[in-house]
């Protein structure tokens, strides 16, 4: 049994990449689906054995193959990155249910293997960048999960996934380079790719090589910002996220760009600001502008779209801008907004998509104007879009109102009270797009789409209940989320110089 | 004594509402059943309310849940006087409206009856947690409840009107309460180290003068709900919902959720003596003077009964406004036996105004020539609820407007005798003709056909509607003649 435990952090990333490669060999879709939720299942078993292990004993190193770092490939699992596991694997595991009859009605029959074998592949990529302590293994886990991900996007019923597919593929490889340029730079100047490593040879580096040092954080920070749609480098986002299939586009939604902002987290925080002077590094100047128009603009483009999937994305991209603008504003409570922000969306955000799912598996639409009157027909897939978009806006009583009460406490206590206001005064842009729905919903006479639509299979409601049950139970228990964003945030503002 | 200690019933007039809520869709197909449990419901909610009452009176402040949800910011309930005056008025007159709804909602076969009484208890349950809450977050959360509960009910007509009137009503109240009140809270929070509602305020010494007037506003616009002019306007617009709706909840809930919420921070946040010794409140008597003459102005022009209603409505919240600003004690008292004076008299008025759609289907003041000799207990009440409304004895409007008054003249404000006064007369002026028109004109004879159907033969609204109205009419004389309970707990509240 010890024996297993010591090898937890190494089964984070294999079990899920045999099980993708196993399942590349499956033919029919329900037994791929049965494989991928089983492999998928076991994930959140290790990380939350992961962040117990951290919560009791401290940091974990653990070195693959048995080679010590900074030679061998070290994974190295903090509260940080063991909290992202666990937001992870679990978001996965709760969506898996809904996986089947939503991807058995959008991809056919013998395309739905290769869909899990992707999906699966695209999990241990995201596994493996939040787990790993090493420059350049993150950039290949970051390849497997992209590289995945163009293809679980391209399976979208219309024919525009496939744009929007090579549009991603061309944005998301420039990212990967620039990352893989600053990584070089970085090796070139401290000779190691362990992130601990490059951190402590880092400052000495930064005297002898100022400049390398600091273009190699600008390509890092464009890289990984393309990945993680920080505005304006979000355009490929919304068609992806609009033309993927459902399940994929929740998937991707909860988790994706949760990873890239924890990969941002690591480098800004644990790898440069521990060597250099954090505000000599103008991560905050360059952060504040882009996430303020993030949070105002995407919101108002939100407003004007009438298709509710890229309506949704148009929300990340500005939800994404709460998170950097709470990594911009980088005090205790600030960061602990950011983190915490990054859970409560994933959740929030996972909810909604998968609600939208529901709504295209009975109606096979997804235009507003459609839609008129689904909420008395879909009535708890409906109910739980509302309680999430409730969430969305920040409600007191909801998850995301913690998320926001923090980074607005957060930008008073850095004596930005216009940043504080700019927050709230945002938040109610959102009302306004899931308000709009909700009137399309509720008070719009039935559409010919939506009269015989009715709830999904439990399959897929619970799934979707869970999600936005929980985007209301983490405002009222914050301990999980709140309490363990708190300690991460003290960790990083503690490791800066 | 009572079988229940006195923070069971403070966890069981929380819940109640909520188990109300749930059961009322599982007899979604047999409405009389469905009725039945809404009764059921108000019923054991104004039990035990008033079952609070004699703890009270004999100095308990009884606790419930203490809920920590990130430091700093706890779900919490305490009972003090106050916020219990404004639950008892909530919750009997629910059990009245009640019994109102089901012959106004049958009488005028409204649609998704039953999300109308879902949406009801929900609303009522919000209406508890803001009455009963122990700190401003708390307060904050079951504020917006009460908002989001209610849209539904604003938008229930589901015709463009209706929508429209959604969405000003939810922008506007979820935008002055996001943008303005919880910035306030959060300052609060940082000046004071705390948010309960503690006698006496938290903020003395805390803040300079400018800083609390800043706050102050902040409060006094964020708390949309209050209706002060220039954020009015949400309240007319909601007059679209069915009659029910405007009177409980936009004539006594949620407009006395925004005035109580405001006199509960004047007394128990700010403190009186902190504000009246700092100056720091002294601009917000001309807000609700002008506010107070400025909505009856319109009232006046306004030919729709329900419109009417509403800007006197607007006007009267400010006199809750106005008394608070006033920083005394005596205005205090004044102040919260008129949120009670105000609630029993315009709930009469709606009441009549919903009566007379049903029974005649008219709208329109003009059109109510002699309306009073077919419909005589509906606009008797009405006359009742007028007679309230101008502050005249014997109804229970005299008494907040006596000590209000009483409050402006010992320390020498004359600004709000005057305001108060010159209200008294425009109330008046837009009340008076109604009754006049309703019982002393002649009703139009009939020329032709179409003329004739337009008055077709009526009689007095179904029997709820009129039990009903009979109820709060006798209610609004009744609490002028007793007092008492309204009066001691306004009393505790002020300290005086």
């Amino acid at each position: 049994m010890s024996a297993l435990t010591a090898q937890l952090a190494g089964l984070q990333v294999v079990v899920p990449l045999l099980g993708a490669i196993l399942s590349a060999f499956i033919r029919r879709g329900t037994l791929a689906w049965a494989w991928a939720a089983l492999v998928t299942a076991t994930t959140p078993v290790i990380a939350f054995a992961l962040l117990f292990q951290v919560w009791t004993r401290g940091t974990i190193s653990y070195h693959l193959g048995g080679w010590p770092p900074p030679i061998g490939i070290e994974y190295r699992i903090d509260l940080l990155n063991a909290f992202v596991l666990v937001l992870v694997s679990l978001v996965s595991t709760i969506m898996m249910p809904y996986a089947r009859r939503s991807v058995a009605y959008e991809i056919d029959g013998d395309k739905q293997a290769w869909f899990y074998t992707m999906y699966l592949l695209c999990l241990t990529g995201l596994l493996g960048i939040t787990i790993t302590g090493d420059a350049f293994n993150a950039f290949v886990f970051l390849e497997i999960s992209s590289l995945s991900s163009y293809v679980l996007i391209a399976m979208g019923r219309d024919r525009r996934a496939l744009v929007a597919s090579y549009q991603y593929l061309i944005v998301g490889t420039i990212g990967a380079t620039f990352y893989v340029i600053g990584v070089g730079l970085l090796y070139l100047v401290t000779g190691s790719l362990n992130f601990a490593d490059i951190a402590a040879r880092l400052g000495e580096a930064a005297g002898a090589y100022p400049r390398p040092v600091l273009a190699g954080l600008a390509f890092l920070f464009v890289g990984i910002s393309l990945k993680l749609a920080l505005f304006p480098l979000h355009v490929w986002l919304p068609n992806a996220y609009a033309y993927a299939p459902s399940f994929a586009t929740a998937f991707l939604a909860a988790t994706a760009t949760k990873v890239a902002i924890y990969l941002l987290l690591r480098i800004a925080f644990s790898v440069y600001g521990v060597a250099l002077d954090f505000g000599s590094l103008h991560l905050s100047t360059v952060l504040y502008p882009l996430s303020i128009a993030a949070m105002f603009i995407a919101s108002l483009l939100a407003v004007y779209e009438r298709n509710l999937k890229r309506m949704l994305a148009y929300s990340s991209v500005a939800q994404i801008g709460y998170i950097t603008l709470g990594i911009a504003i980088a005090n205790q409570a600030g960061l602990t907004g950011a983190v915490v922000h990054l859970f409560n969306h994933a959740l929030i955000k996972g909810g909604l998509f998968l609600a939208l799912g529901a709504i295209v598996y009975r109606t096979g639409t997804i235009k507003l104007d459609d839609l008129g009157g689904v909420g008395r027909t879909m009535p708890l897939t409906f109910a739980a879009f509302v309680i999430a978009g409730l969430s969305l806006m920040g409600v007191p009583g909801t998850a995301g109102f913690i998320s926001k009460y923090y980074l607005v406490v957060g930008a008073l206590d850095a004596g930005k009270w216009p940043v504080a206001f700019l927050i709230v005064a945002s938040s109610l842009i959102a009302l306004v797009y899931i308000g709009r729905a909700i009137e399309v919903a509720y008070f719009r006479p039935v559409a010919e789409a939506v009269a015989h639509a009715k709830d999904p299979p439990l399959m897929m409601l619970v799934p979707i209940l869970i999600l936005a049950l929980a985007s209301v139970y983490f405002g009222i228990d914050t301990e999980l989320s709140a309490g363990v964003a708190s300690r991460v945030a003290e960790a990083l503002i503690g490791g800066l110089k | 004594m009572l079988p229940f200690a006195p923070d069971t019933l403070v966890i069981a007039a929380l819940i109640i509402p909520l188990i109300g809520a749930l059961l009322i869709p599982l007899f979604h197909t047999a409405p009389n059943a469905r009725e039945s449990v809404t009764l059921a419901t108000a019923a054991a909610l104004a039990f035990t309310v008033w079952s609070l009452l004699p703890h009270i009176l004999a100095g308990g402040r009884p606790e419930a849940v203490d809920l920590a949800v990130v430091p700093g910011l706890d779900i919490a309930f305490k009972v003090e006087p106050l916020g219990l005056l404004f639950a008892l008025v909530a919750a009997t007159l629910w059990l009245v409206t009640s019994i109102y709804s089901i012959g106004y909602m049958r009488g005028n076969n409204e649609p998704r009856q039953t999300s109308f009484y879902v949406c009801f208890a929900v609303a009522l349950w919000a209406t508890m947690g803001i009455a009963f809450a122990k700190n401003l977050f708390t307060l904050f959360i079951f504020y917006e409840v009460l908002t989001l509960s209610t849209y539904p009910l604003v938008a229930h007509k589901a015709n463009a009107v209706a929508i429209r009137a959604g969405r000003i009503y939810l922008l506007i109240l979820i935008g002055t309460s996001m943008i303005l009140l919880l910035p306030a809270i959060a300052w609060t929070w940082v000046l004071a180290g705390t948010l309960d509602f503690t006698p006496g305020g938290i903020l003395g010494g805390k803040a300079s003068p400018l800083m609390l007037g800043v706050l102050l506003a902040l409060f006094a616009f964020g708390i949309g709900k209050a209706a002060l002019m220039p954020l009015h306007f949400w309240l007319p617009a909601a007059m679209v919902a069915p009659t029910p709706v405007s009177a409980l909840l936009h004539a006594v809930a949620v407009v006395k959720a925004g005035v109580f919420t405001i006199l509960k921070v004047v007394v128990y946040t700010f403190g009186i003596e902190t504000l009246a010794y700092s100056g720091a409140g002294s601009w917000l008597v001309y807000v609700a003077g002008f506010t107070l003459i400025a909505a009856s102005l319109v009232a006046l022009r306004k030919d729709n009964l329900k419109a009417r209603l509403a800007y006197s409505t607007v006007s009267q919240l400010s006199y809750v406004i106005l008394a608070a600003a006033i920083l005394t004690p005596i205005s205090a008292v004044g102040a919260a036996m008129h949120i009670a004076a105000h609630a029993v008299s315009k709930i009469t008025l709606f009441f009549a105004a919903g009566a007379i759609y049903t029974a005649a289907h008219k709208t329109e003041i003009s059109e109510l020539a002699g309306i009073g000799r077919r419909m005589p207990w509906t606009m008797g009440a009405f006359a009742i609820g007028a007679i309230s409304m101008i502050g005249l004895p014997p109804t229970a409007g005299f008494l907040g407007k006596w000590f209000i008054l009483s409050g402006a003249m010992q320390t020498g404000q004359w600004l709000p005798v005057a305001v108060i006064v010159a209200s008294t007369l425009l109330n008046a002026a837009y009340f008076l003709p109604i009754v006049y028109t309703a019982f002393f004109e002649r009703e139009p004879v009939a020329h032709s056909a179409g003329a004739a159907a337009a008055h077709h033969d009526h009689g007095e609204a179904p029997l709820p509607i009129v039990v009903a109205l009979t109820i709060t009419a006798a209610a609004t004389v009744g609490l002028f003649l007793f007092p008492d309970v309204a009066l001691t707990l306004a009393k505790l509240m002020a300290g005086v």
